[in-house]
């Protein structure tokens, strides 16, 4: 055998290591979530009886059982995180898109201290002044409402840096200062100009946004109370407090999966640009 | 007229379109002002008061000074000063999900990125391994106590195959706890982060490793020497946001535990700690842990600040209005 089949050999060996290392970590990724599909389509006698890996019958009876169940109102809940989701999705990367172009294309006295502060609270978290703002809406009897949990997107620091980057990469400014020449208003030409070349970054935050908004948890268990305006996540954590043993267990999987479905049918049709999102709005090498 | 002075001079016309700046950035700092610096102000000003519920009676609120921080700094009835312990335990439990999700990631970034290697398939890869940060903490947490749970499939599967005797409990240790709230965090967070470095490995100027090669440098020495330090900056702007991430941890042991941090509190987190005051509405001490937490993050984002504003120290000849 010479070198260079040797080497060949030793690529070849490496290369079915590297493949076993990935389908390993996709099948840890997925099977929690295949456990769930499956569970989702037993009755609770045949999830009671063992485990299996096949699918069983009784999806749609688990799906109508979860639907029209009286103590935790799935559908309810899926409608208001909805409500609040999108709201906040279309406002934060409205407002983050308009604030980012006021820093990047005017220049005005305070303009670097400005940018300085929003980039310096950028990693502060909402729930280290969670106490002030639960303490604030319950004053001003804002609480079970859902303006607490969408109007505060309008300030959000991570979106506003990943518009900013934005613009400085594809915004030329002379772009701009045609539209003036043409009499365009600044607003004018901030909706229907700038906002179109900034498409593909504002269906990114929108996504991302929605997501975040979707999942979270800590702030509207703090606000929501009233049944009729829980979020899911608040929903789930209330199966988990519940008394156990008297659950229909297929039915608790239904909820956990319809908790997490329209997250994934998202995820499923737009997960090439939601991946190349990612990485957008971080550090540069 | 404004109109005429605006073709006059450019300098003008530079002090005219001034105030849309100001107009364009008002509704981020009103929303911000209200909604996020007022409450943080609040949250401080409440950690220097006495305020709670005893029993029906509201007692407070009296100012305290710092009484409320020596409050929790002060070991409980068994001798254990709870914030540490809370502290120590989002420690372990992140370590446990941030080692394998580092090194996890940095392997699958330079496999997805070596030439030599060409993996194919990496959309799908990248899609699988991504899905779990998507998905709602609170649900993916529900989600394992119903799998790994006494009546749950996991139990069934290993006894099945005589691994574990019926009586085990996967909640009753610190060590299974602690390892599932691990292996969550790992999950949702470890496609992210290698996304995140390929990102950083392809921005990396090809020459460089051709040279490196040509001089003779074999692939360990490459990425040694040449891919690790230019990698440096996003690699440790990751672990940074990670640390913030961490010290957030909240929604999976919180709804694994249903709040409890069993056993024996080993899993209750910082943020744990805080939800239980708000709760309970003891403002005083929730407000001072709010404060000790907001001192930590504000060490760690100022790390990230200083590194996401070298960027843009970098002088820049660009025509602004």
């Amino acid at each position: 055998m010479n070198k260079s089949e040797k080497g060949r050999l030793k690529l070849m060996i490496l290369r079915v290591i590297v493949y076993i290392i990935l389908i390993f970590l996709c099948v840890l990724c997925l099977f929690f979530f295949y456990l769930m599909v499956i569970n989702a389509s037993r009755s609770n006698a045949q999830l009671s009886s063992g485990f299996t890996l096949i699918p069983k019958g009784h999806f749609i009876d688990n799906l109508v059982n979860a639907w029209t169940d009286a103590s935790i109102n799935i559908p309810r809940g899926m409608l208001n995180s909805l409500i609040i989701a999108l709201v906040s999705a279309v406002l934060t990367t409205y407002f983050s898109a308009l604030t980012a172009y006021g820093i990047h294309v005017y220049d005005f006295k305070g303009k670097t201290a400005v940018f300085t502060f929003i980039m310096a609270v950028m990693m502060i978290p909402a729930q280290v002044s969670a106490l002030g703002f639960v303490q604030m809406m319950n004053k001003m009897h804002l609480n079970n409402n859902f303006l607490p949990l969408i109007v505060p997107s309008i300030a959000a620091p991570v979106v506003f840096f990943y518009m900013k980057q934005y613009m400085e990469s594809v915004l030329p400014l002379e772009i701009i200062d045609a539209a003036r020449v043409d009499g365009s208003g600044e607003f004018y030409t901030f909706n229907k100009i700038v906002l179109p070349i900034m498409k593909p970054a504002i269906a990114v935050q929108m996504i991302f946004s929605f997501v975040s908004s979707w999942n979270n948890y800590f702030i509207p268990a703090l606000l929501l109370d009233k049944a009729e305006m829980k979020t899911v996540p608040i929903m789930i954590a209330q199966l988990r407090s519940a008394d156990y043993s008297k659950f229909d267990m297929g039915k608790v999987y239904m909820f956990i999966l319809l908790a997490i479905l329209p997250v994934m049918i998202v995820y499923i049709i737009l997960s090439k640009s939601i991946i190349r999102g990612v990485t957008a709005g971080s550090v540069k090498g | 007229m404004d109109g005429q002075n605006q073709k006059k001079t450019g300098k003008q016309k530079a002090v005219n379109y001034a105030k849309w700046g100001y107009i364009f950035i008002i509704p981020f700092f009103v929303v911000y002002i209200i909604f996020t610096l007022v409450p943080q102000f609040l949250t401080i000003y409440n950690s220097f008061f006495e305020t709670y519920r005893d029993g029906l009676t509201q007692i407070g609120p009296n100012f305290v000074g710092l009484d409320n921080y020596r409050a929790v700094f002060t070991p409980d009835s068994s001798g254990t000063i709870r914030i540490l312990k809370y502290f120590a335990n989002t420690l372990i439990m992140w370590v446990a999900g941030a080692v394998p999700q580092f090194v996890i990631a940095m392997l699958l970034a330079i496999f997805f990125t070596s030439y030599r290697l060409n993996i194919k398939g990496q959309g799908f890869f990248k899609t699988v391994i991504y899905m779990p940060n998507l998905i709602m903490a609170a649900a993916f947490s529900m989600l394992f106590f119903t799998l790994f749970n006494r009546a749950g499939p996991i139990q069934a599967i290993l006894v099945q195959n005589g691994m574990i005797d019926q009586s085990f409990d996967f909640f009753a240790y610190k060590i299974t706890v602690r390892g599932m709230i691990a292996l969550m965090n790992f999950l949702m967070w470890f496609g992210n982060t290698t996304i995140v470095l390929m990102a950083g490995i392809m921005g990396i100027d090809q020459s460089l490793f051709e040279s490196a090669t040509i001089d003779g440098a074999n692939s360990t020495q490459v990425f040694f020497k040449v891919t690790l330090p230019l990698l440096m900056p996003i690699f440790v702007y990751c672990l940074i946001t990670a640390m913030i991430g961490g010290i957030q941890m909240f929604d999976v042991p919180q709804v694994l535990t249903n709040g409890k941090g069993v056993p024996d509190e080993l899993s209750r987190t910082l943020i744990m700690y805080l939800n239980g005051y708000l709760i309970n509405k003891n403002f005083g001490m929730a407000g001072a842990i709010s404060v000790i937490i907001l001192i930590i993050t504000g060490i760690l984002g100022g790390i990230v600040y200083r590194m996401l504003s070298a960027q843009y120290k970098a002088p820049k000849q660009k025509r602004k209005y």
